[in-house]
């Protein structure tokens, strides 16, 4: 099995080297790739869309609909997880079964399945099954930054037009800033924070606003994701609606990958309990 | 409205599983008929689309507007239009069939189901009708990613066959994704049309030749041609009933089209059939695979493994048939196409309604069936005979196509294998009749023979599974109009 | 061809070779490796060597990056000064799709895991052939 493995990998091999040795420079300006259809891209774009990053130009207007189902495979994976992982039992058991600290004392308790606690929940607190040591520093840190991060992240969307950047590298920052607040804290005090109702409304959410502008172009008299329809919605002439619905896909988006990483985080993280994880 | 019907077709389903998504926990009860709608509506615009090409031909469809190199377009004509018509009304009959089943094997998740069954079927229908490679690929993992989730949560060893999928699926995926990079490399376009239009200037390059090997194999691996089939046996069995009537039809099925789509119309026929020895090499790989799926087949215990690898072999009648690259051959492959994934449809159906009421699916267990569930036994043998071949049913004129383009080329290979895999069919099913049509013997220690109740499937999954197996028969009579009003068109005129 | 031929042939395409080794790589590690989180890591590496496959398709010697300026607006703009965006494009959405097959593979193999109790390939299939 290994040795026709190995057979495999080398007959590939040298049929990538095989066709290599036809191509066209490294870096050649003048290859097929960069003369035929690209140069239009590079001359236009501005022009078109009134969008200086020609990648976001190609991305959200000429090549809009890959991104649109970009989006939906983020989507699909998040709702994938979810399908495979989640555990769905009554609330009623996860909350009294596990581990609890009293405040005042610091005696921890266990509750067994059916169990119930002693005094009322205020005077309690929910640990996690492996000890975890409380980290002062770790934690300010943490959350001194995040305010930070996540400013960032809605910059990064926001000035996608004019640099590097948009929905998903902005709502992969986004998701990012949540995940450190969840590793540094806890799992519970993120899903206080950010339920799993939420992020599962924002998934949809977000995609369905990508989706939901290609529709009403349709609707206004436009073809699917035709951005120039909608300049009588928004008052401008028709290169800046492309702009402009340009800018909107990429908030949907943002707002997809950023639930999308959360609901991962959440689902990976706790095998799918919702209660506690690393 | 029908102008856009090529969008529609494809949206419907994508909005459908958003919205199930966010309602799936507070109203799991809407998320069925929500699909439903959807699908309906998918079907009515694959329809639609099939008369607009019948009255006037092929047409595209410009997303945002942007004519066809620069933007994405989806291109319409006789070939996708057949097979989405198929494809939708498979998706929306197993939808409807299914809902019993989903309801027991699912319980709390229905709604994640729905949703992920509709990006299944969204991306389904885009791989078929769009013009744009790169866009296929994205569609294509769309599709992929659902179907690794839908296996997933199936039998007991669900999961490690699907992680398994997932790595043969990844692995072919990314061969198809290299290969478009190869193919824009020389090129500079990912539009098929711009493609094809170019490429013959190109003939001499290794750099096409290695594009069409790589995607070429890329495909195989996903359709599970012979000896990279090892993910299809373990997936389609593992999977819960209505995962495998879903995926089983529409899977290898489409990933067949692609192969057709990017045999005809992005690498030149020319090119494909004649320029290389890979055209010769793979119809032989063809018929092995036939003959050695069909003897696997016979060794099996229960029917649904069994008919997982009669399913690969049927990839090989449609992989062999296609590489001939004669006009007769072709047109029983793309006639095969639709007829294998209305048959899959049916044989699969007939396998969930036993495993819906009878908990499985072992040849033991089927004893006394034509007596405990005779309207289902009926399905499973017309579905039967078509596979085996039988007229008047659909299976034995794509067959008979295959056979005469295999005679047309000489290839007594493929026609051997053809014919073996058909008497290996007729061994396999009435082995299957018989066992259910004899009821186990009675224990000499018990006064009484074992109670065997009636135990049919309810009218609601009936009545679909009875109007698939009508539909067997009405394609097979149906074959000479679909043969000359569209397959002939949609094989290009240069292919005799 | 002589040795100079070969030696400007490896130099004139270095990228591509180096793409074809991590291919190489990846493949060899889901087919040879027993264990299923090396396989999963497999996967991500045949992905990215496809992701820099088409990076370096994007390149041309002295460019810049695919960002105007607004002063460039009504100017005409020399493609081969502007580095091809296109394949930039198409890898964002590789990138989100390889991101995305991750996460259903560990999903999957936290699946297994919970109810095999290994992820070495050799004992899951001896535990599937017990039950």
């Amino acid at each position: 099995m290994k040795r026709l493995g190995l057979l495999a990998v080398i007959l590939f091999g040298a049929l990538l080297v095989y066709g290599t040795t036809d191509f066209p420079d490294w870096g050649d300006p003048s290859s097929p790739a960069a003369t035929h259809l690209s140069p239009y891209y590079i001359q236009h774009s501005l022009h078109d869309t009134a969008v200086p990053n020609i990648v976001t130009a190609v991305l959200a207007d000429y090549r809009g609909y890959d991104t649109m189902f970009e989006t939906a495979v983020i989507f699909t994976a998040g709702l994938a997880c979810l399908f495979l992982l989640r555990v769905f039992i009554t609330p009623k058991e996860t909350e009294a079964s596990g581990l609890y600290r009293h405040r005042a004392t610091g005696i921890t308790l266990r509750i067994g399945q059916g169990g119930r606690l002693p005094l009322g929940t205020r005077e309690f607190e929910r640990i996690d099954s492996q000890w975890v040591p409380y980290d002062l520093i770790i934690r300010t840190a943490c959350s001194l930054v995040l305010p930070f991060i996540q400013l960032f992240a809605l910059y990064v969307v926001a000035h996608g037009h004019h640099s590097p950047g948009g929905g998903f590298q902005g709502g992969v920052i986004f998701g990012a800033a949540l995940i450190l607040f969840a590793i540094s804290h806890n799992l519970r005090t993120t899903l206080k924070a950010m339920p799993e109702k939420r992020t599962n409304i924002l998934t949809g959410t977000g995609v369905l606003i990508y989706v939901g502008t290609g529709v009403l172009c349709l609707l206004l008299g436009g073809q699917f994701l035709d951005y120039a329809a909608l300049a009588g919605l928004l008052g401008v002439d028709p290169v800046m609606a492309r702009s402009h619905g340009i800018l909107i896909v990429e908030i949907g988006v943002a707002i997809a990958v950023m639930a999308v990483m959360v609901s991962l985080y959440y689902n990976l993280a706790s095998a799918g309990h919702m209660d506690e994880g690393l | 409205m029908s102008a856009h019907y090529p969008i529609f077709l494809v949206v419907a389903p994508l909005m459908a599983a958003l919205v199930i998504a966010i309602i799936a926990r507070e109203r799991p009860g809407l998320c069925p008929p929500l699909a439903a709608i959807a699908l309906t509506a998918s079907l009515w615009s694959a329809a639609g689309m099939l008369c607009r090409v019948l009255a006037e031909g092929p047409f595209s469809y410009h997303i945002g507007n942007w004519p066809p190199p620069m933007g994405i377009a989806y291109e319409v004509d006789h070939l996708n239009a057949l097979v989405l018509v198929a494809m939708a009304a498979v998706a929306l009959i197993n939808l409807i069939t299914t809902r019993q089943a989903v309801a027991s094997d699912f319980t709390g998740r229905e709604g994640y189901f729905y949703a992920l069954y509709l990006l299944f079927c969204a991306g389904t229908f885009g791989i078929l009708v769009t013009g744009d490679a790169f866009n296929l690929y994205v569609l294509l993992e769309i599709t992929s990613i659902s179907g690794y989730a839908l296996v997933g949560l199936g039998h007991r060893d669900a999961a490690l066959a699907s992680l398994n999928y997932v790595f043969m699926g990844t692995i072919g995926a990314s061969l198809y994704l290299l290969g478009v990079g190869y193919l824009y490399l020389i090129t500079g376009t990912l539009n098929m049309a711009d493609i094809f239009s170019i490429l013959p200037r190109l003939f001499g390059s290794k750099v096409v030749v290695a594009a069409f090997v790589i995607a070429m194999t890329g495909l195989f691996m996903k359709m599970a041609l012979f000896p990279l089939h090892g993910w299809l046996p373990n997936a389609y069995s593992e999977a819960a009933s209505p995962v495998r009537s879903l995926i089983a039809p529409l899977t290898t099925k489409t990933m067949i089209y692609v192969m057709v789509r990017l045999g005809l119309y992005v690498f030149p026929p020319d090119f494909t059939f004649n320029h290389l020895l890979f055209a010769k090499v793979v119809v032989w790989v063809a018929a092995a695979g036939i003959v050695c799926a069909s003897v696997l087949a016979l060794s099996q215990t229960s029917l649904r493994r069994m008919l997982a690898y009669v399913l690969i072999a049927e990839v090989g009648y449609m992989v062999g048939g296609f590489w001939l690259g004669n006009r007769m051959a072709i047109t029983g492959a793309i006639l095969h196409i639709v007829n294998d994934a209305a048959m899959t449809l049916c044989v699969f159906l007939a396998v969930g309604s036993f495993t819906h009421q009878l908990r499985d699916d072992r040849f033991a267990t089927l004893k006394g069936c034509f007596r405990r569930m005779p309207w289902t036994m009926v399905v499973l043998a017309t579905a039967g005979l078509s596979m085996i071949g039988v007229p008047p049913t659909c299976g034995f004129f794509s067959k008979w196509y295959l056979i005469g383009g295999a005679l047309t080329a000489d290839h007594w290979g493929l026609v051997a294998a053809l014919i073996f895999s058909s008497l290996v069919n007729a061994v396999l099913f009435f082995r299957v009749f018989e066992i259910a049509y004899y009821e186990p013997f009675a224990d000499p220690h018990q006064e009484h023979r074992p109670a065997l109740s009636y135990a049919e499937a309810p009218a609601t999954m009936l009545a679909p599974m009875l109007f698939t197996a009508a539909g067997l028969v009405g394609l097979g009579l149906l074959t000479g109009r679909i043969v000359t009003h569209i397959i002939d068109a949609a094989i290009p005129a240069a292919i005799l | 061809m002589t040795t100079a031929g070969y030696i400007n042939l490896i130099i004139a395409k270095y990228n591509y070779w180096i793409y074809i080794v991590l291919m190489c790589i990846g493949l060899w590690a889901m087919i040879a490796k027993r264990n299923l989180i090396k396989k999963i890591i497999g996967m991500n590496i045949l992905q990215t060597a496809i992701i820099l496959f088409y990076v370096s398709i994007a390149t041309k010697k002295g460019a810049t990056l695919p960002i105007l300026g607004h002063h460039d607006a009504g100017h005409f703009v020399d493609y081969a000064t502007v580095i091809n965006p296109l394949p930039h494009v198409l890898m964002l959405t590789a990138i989100v799709v390889s991101v995305a097959t991750l996460g259903v593979a560990l999903a999957l193999a936290m699946k297994i895991y919970n109810r095999y109790d290994t992820l070495e390939e050799d004992e899951i299939h001896a535990r599937v052939r017990e039950s």
